[in-house]
Formats: structure tokens, C-alpha cells, sequence
């Protein structure tokens, strides 16, 4: 008797045996052998099926959108109209804006005399270091991104002056130093940890040529793909968008 | 009626960013599913689907209209997500280098719910083993799987996903059934 290959059972767990799997079935109906290795298979399959799924709540492609539609060309956050968002998403957005009007007044009691005592003002607000610092990284990385967003999507088929970008990559490298060892100092790891990166990539623009041939704005366009820097900087970008947001509704209530 | 996603695919590619809302509302939970079983990291995978769908907004220009929406942004996101898993493998061998105990465990971030000590540790176990064979899997290997296995795509689409002829795909389902099988025999066998 011939027996089932490998392959031919997996197909037929599959029902992807097309014509074959009735004759398979009779096979496995009549052959101990071949039901047993069936049977194994299908205790493994089975027991990759027991990894749990996280699950999410029925309103998750709404909490992603609110997540990604800053960056959506078109919708950016100057042109947000909070009114027409979801109620949750409104709250977000108030939030957030409080936080702007939150580091202005700091700025502002940073410059003009104040009453207050800075033992007070940290007892009242615990966290407005963190939120500033979160509110800074996030400008911050929004015109890093800009810079490399250009480079990103050059032409290939062209040379290219990068002047502008590198003298602007080179203000972001120095801008860069205070906000990774303030995360550092505050044990904050992720946003360290992708500042460093980003200072490392900036750094090699700004101190590359400033004349590219269409090779050279390939190898660039390459070399920011394989770090996936803009991706690190979305990423992190949006997990302070909304640490933002909440703080904000906390201090808000 | 509702839409049919080439619908809102014509309206957000003229520039009706509410046509996308509706694809990324109608896509968000598949794509998760997709993304958690890639990455094996519910952080990681939020990421991979928030990436994924601003991938796939910049590259709408590029989207076929004959091909289904949802197996192009499948495609995006299986690649999003090796992106991320090799970004990540590469950190943590960097990781282990300096600190032998640093690595990761996917695991421990799930859920288990089994009451019995013992159960509960053979469960923990075979969910470790099952995570690492899922890991030893090569890109193309894991992404086949995962979609013939977790998401029920029949051969011919994973083939679409992954860009191959149904062949090739068909060996990368076999071959990781394979890994799987002689990684999970053993651990299977104490758990019955």
C-alpha cells in the first residue's frame, strides 16, 4: 500500500487536496499508519491554534484612525476641525490643546516674575516636566520627519542639491543632544532610544556630500527605507500625541 | 447600500480622507489579527497597523483596481510586520550580545487563564514552544502559514500576498507545517 506523503496530508487538512481528497479520506479510512501521522498533525495544528488572541473592541478601526489621520496629507492637525471628531476624540483633542496653551504658560512664567514657589509649582504638577519635554520631542520629531520625508521620496532619476536639508539635519543633530539626555535622565528608554538613532541618521546627512548623483538619492532613499527611522519616528510620534492627550484631560479634571 | 471597498478605494484617491476612514474602520480588525499572529507582540502589532494603513494611503496611486483591497493591505501589513520582526530580531541579538537574560518573551505579555499550577505551567510551556517555532519560521515561511492557517486564505491567495507563483506558496505552508511539526511533536505529546 502507498502511503500518504507529507504534503498530501497537509493539503488535505487544508481541503486544499482539490479532487484527491475523497480518495485521501478513503486512504486515511483503511491505513492505521496514515491516520495516525494525520492524527499527529492535526494535535500540532491544534495546538498552535491555543495562542491567545488579544481582542479589540468593536470601535478599534475608529481608535486607529484617530491615531494615524494626523498624518493623513490633507488632514493635518492645523486643519482638524475638533467639532466634527467623535465625542472620545473631541475630549482628546481638547486635551491636547490644553497642553499646548500648558507649555506656553510655562514658557511665559519662565520669562516674567512669578509668585509662585517652584516647591509649590511641583507639588501642584508633578508631571509638566514630562509633558513639556513630550511636547518639545513631538515638535521636534514632526520637522526631523519633514526633512526626511523630502530625502525619502526624491527622485531617484535625478541629482540633487541637499544643501537645505543637511543645514537643516545639522540644527536638528544639535537640537537633538538636549531632549535624548533629558529622556535618558528620566529613564524614558523608547524616546532615547529612537533619538539616538535619529541623531545617527541625521548626522550622516548632514555630513555627507551635498551634491547627489540619481545613485547616490537611491542609496540614500535605500538606506532610510533599511533603518525604518521614519517608521520609529511615526510610531513614536503618535505614542506622544496621546501621552499627551491624557495627561492633558487628567490636569484638565 | 453599503460600499464595496473599490468604491471608497475611487472616493479617498480623490482626495476624500472619510472614504479611507470607512477602510481603515472596516480593515482595522483583520489587520490586527494579522499583525499580532506575524509579530507575536500586541505593541508591536498596533504599531504594524497604524503603519500599514499610512503605507497603504501614500501608495493608494499604486493600488490595482481589479485586486481586492484587503489582500493588497494584507500584503502591506505581512510586510510591515517582517520589517518590524527583523528590526526587532536584529535589536535583541544586539541585546543578548551585551546581556545574556535581556530577551524578550512575547508570552509573558499574554493572557493565561488556566487555574491548575501544573496545567498552568505544561500551558505556559507549550505556549513558549509554540511562539519560538512560530519565530524560527523564515519570512516567507511565517507569512504563509499564517495566512492559510490563522486568516483561511486558500493557496492561490496567499500566493497573491506574498507576490509567488501558488507553488512556491504551497512549499512555504509545507515547510513551516514541517518546522512546526518536529518543533511542537514532543511538547504535544506531554500535554495530552
Amino acid at each position: 500500500m502507498t502511503h500518504l506523503t507529507e504534503e498530501e496530508l497537509i493539503l488535505h487538512y487544508y481541503g486544499e487536496a482539490e479532487g484527491e481528497s475523497l480518495a485521501a479520506e478513503t486512504h486515511l479510512d483503511g491505513c492505521p499508519d496514515c491516520r495516525a501521522a494525520y492524527g499527529a498533525l492535526q494535535r500540532v495544528l491544534n495546538v498552535v491554534d491555543s495562542l491567545p488572541l488579544p481582542e479589540r473592541a468593536a470601535d478599534y478601526g475608529a481608535q486607529v484612525w484617530a491615531r494615524i489621520v494626523p498624518q493623513i496629507p490633507g488632514r493635518r492637525r492645523a486643519q482638524w476641525a475638533p467639532w466634527a471628531l467623535p465625542a472620545p476624540f473631541r475630549w482628546a483633542a481638547a486635551g491636547a490643546a490644553l497642553a499646548g496653551l500648558l507649555t506656553v504658560a510655562f514658557f511665559a512664567g519662565r520669562f516674567y516674575p512669578q509668585p509662585t514657589k517652584p516647591a509649590q509649582m511641583a507639588k501642584a504638577d508633578p508631571h509638566a516636566g514630562e509633558r513639556i519635554l513630550l511636547v518639545a520631542v513631538g515638535d521636534y520629531l514632526e520637522r526631523s520627519q519633514m526633512v526626511l520625508v523630502e530625502l525619502a521620496n526624491a527622485n531617484p532619476e535625478q541629482p540633487m542639491d541637499i544643501t537645505a536639508e543637511q543645514e537643516r539635519a545639522a540644527d536638528l543633530v544639535s537640537e537633538s543632544r538636549l531632549y535624548r539626555q533629558t529622556a535618558e535622565h528620566t529613564g524614558d528608554t523608547q524616546v532615547a532610544g529612537v533619538l539616538d538613532d535619529l541623531d545617527r541618521v541625521l548626522l550622516e546627512i548632514a555630513r555627507g556630500p551635498s551634491h547627489l548623483a540619481p545613485q547616490d538619492v537611491d542609496d540614500l532613499r535605500r538606506r532610510l527605507e533599511a533603518e525604518g527611522i521614519l517608521f520609529k519616528i511615526r510610531v513614536l510620534n503618535s505614542n506622544v500625541d496621546q501621552a499627551l492627550a491624557p495627561a492633558s484631560d487628567a490636569h484638565r479634571l | 447600500m453599503e460600499l464595496t471597498d473599490r468604491a471608497y478605494v475611487a472616493k479617498a484617491r480623490s482626495g476624500d480622507a472619510d472614504a479611507y476612514r470607512v477602510l481603515v474602520e472596516r480593515h482595522s480588525r483583520s489587520l490586527f489579527r494579522l499583525a499580532f499572529r506575524m509579530t507575536g507582540n500586541e505593541q508591536d502589532a498596533e504599531d504594524v497597523v497604524q503603519e500599514s494603513f499610512l503605507r497603504a494611503y501614500r501608495q493608494l496611486a499604486k493600488f490595482d483596481d481589479r485586486a481586492s483591497f484587503g489582500t493588497w493591505l494584507y500584503r502591506i501589513a505581512a510586510n510591515c510586520s517582517l520589517d518590524l520582526v527583523r528590526a526587532r530580531k536584529r535589536r535583541s541579538e544586539q541585546l543578548v550580545a551585551a546581556e545574556p537574560d535581556s530577551r524578550e518573551d512575547p508570552i509573558a505579555a499574554l493572557p493565561c487563564g488556566d487555574p491548575s499550577p501544573e496545567r498552568e505551567a505544561l500551558s505556559t510551556e507549550v505556549r513558549e514552544r509554540v511562539a519560538a517555532a512560530m519565530q524560527d519560521l523564515s519570512a516567507a515561511e511565517r507569512t504563509a502559514f499564517v495566512l492559510r492557517h490563522f486568516e483561511g486564505m486558500c493557496i492561490e491567495e496567499v500566493s497573491r500576498v506574498l507576490e509567488c507563483q501558488p507553488g512556491a506558496a504551497k512549499h512555504s505552508v509545507f515547510r513551516a507545517v514541517q518546522k512546526l511539526r518536529r518543533a511542537l511533536e514532543p511538547v504535544v505529546g506531554a500535554a495530552r
